[in-house]
C-alpha cells in the first residue's frame, strides 16, 4: 500500500459510473444504511454491497456501526489528496494561460 | 459532509479517515502535541490536559495573528476549546471541541470530536476522525472544507491530508 497504490485504487473505485452514483447519494446525505442506498439503485442487494466494498478498500467510504444499524459516510480525504497532489499544481498554470488569452483577446487591434 | 439536507432524516456527523505510514504513536504526538499542531493544517498550538475532566485550549500561532491583523480582525487568545472526555493514548481521543474564532461557531457550542488510530501490516495505521455535529450547521460546512473558496481553508479532509504529508515526508503541503 505504497502511496501510488493508494490513489491507484481510488481512481479505480472512481472509474465506475454505479460507484460514482453511490458517492453522490452519500455527498447528497451521509451516514446511510445499505437498505436506504439500495432503494436508490436498480440493482441487487449483493450488487450495492460489492460496490460499496470497492469504495470502502479505496478508503471512499467509511462503515460505522450505530447501535444495530451499519452507516456509510463518504471519505473526502482520498479525493482531497488527488487534488492536493495532482490538481493545485494544474490550476495556476491554467489560470495564468487564461488570462494570458484574455489580454490577448482584449488588446486593441 | 453532512452540509445538504433535505426533508429526510440526516445524520449531522462526519467521518474522515485517512492512512498514514508511520506509527500509533508519531500520530498522536502530532494531534495533542503544540509543537507538531503548528507545522500543519490551520496551524495553531494545541494544549490538551489528556485526562477525562481535562481542558483543551488551542492558541493561534503567530502567523495567524499577523494574517488576521492585516484583515483588520483580532483573533481571540483561545480560538478553540473543549474538554477531554476519554484519552487513551495512542489509540484514541475524545473532546467536546467548541471554535471561538467566529461568534457562529462560537454560538453553537460544543461538538464533539473523536480520533481513533489503528495499527495496520506494512507500517501503516489508519487515523479516523468522527466530528459530531448535532446543532452545530455553521460550523458542519466550515470543518466540511465547503467554505474554502471564500478563505476557510479546506477544514478536515485538508488538515488529514496536510498531516499525511507532514508525517510521512517530512513537510506539509504549504511548506
Amino acid at each position: 500500500m505504497e502511496s501510488d497504490g493508494e490513489l491507484g485504487s481510488v481512481f479505480r473505485a472512481l472509474a465506475d459510473p454505479t460507484r460514482r452514483f453511490l458517492l453522490d447519494l452519500l455527498f447528497a446525505r451521509d451516514g446511510r444504511t445499505l437498505t436506504e442506498l439500495e432503494s436508490e439503485l436498480s440493482m441487487t442487494r449483493f450488487g450495492v454491497m460489492k460496490h460499496l466494498k470497492v469504495l470502502e478498500e479505496a478508503g471512499l467510504v467509511v462503515a460505522r456501526r450505530s447501535g444495530r444499524e451499519k452507516l456509510h459516510f463518504l471519505n473526502p480525504v482520498p479525493i482531497r489528496m488527488i487534488h492536493d497532489r495532482w490538481i493545485d499544481k494544474y490550476t495556476e498554470r491554467h489560470v495564468t494561460a487564461l488570462l494570458d488569452l484574455k489580454n490577448e483577446l482584449e488588446k486593441p487591434s | 459532509m453532512s452540509t445538504v439536507t433535505d426533508d429526510s432524516v440526516t445524520t449531522a456527523t462526519q467521518v474522515y479517515r485517512v492512512y498514514i505510514k508511520a506509527t500509533a504513536e508519531a500520530i498522536w504526538q502530532a494531534i495533542t502535541d503544540p509543537e507538531w499542531s503548528q507545522r500543519y493544517g490551520y496551524g495553531g498550538y494545541v494544549h490538551y490536559d489528556l485526562r477525562p475532566g481535562g481542558a483543551l485550549t488551542v492558541n493561534p500561532s503567530e502567523e495567524m495573528r499577523a494574517a488576521s491583523a492585516a484583515m483588520g480582525y483580532e483573533i481571540p487568545d483561545v480560538i478553540i476549546d473543549g474538554e477531554v472526555i476519554e484519552a487513551d493514548p495512542p489509540h484514541k481521543l475524545v473532546t467536546t471541541w467548541r471554535m471561538l474564532m467566529d461568534a457562529g461557531t462560537a454560538a453553537e457550542g460544543f461538538t464533539r470530536i473523536t480520533y481513533e488510530i489503528k495499527s495496520l501490516d506494512a507500517g501503516y495505521c489508519s487515523l479516523t476522525l468522527v466530528h459530531e455535529l448535532d446543532g452545530a450547521p455553521v460550523l458542519a460546512a466550515l470543518v466540511s472544507g465547503a467554505q474554502e473558496e471564500f478563505g476557510a481553508g479546506g477544514g478536515h479532509p485538508w488538515v488529514l491530508s496536510d498531516l499525511k504529508s507532514l508525517l510521512e515526508t517530512g513537510a506539509g503541503l504549504a511548506g
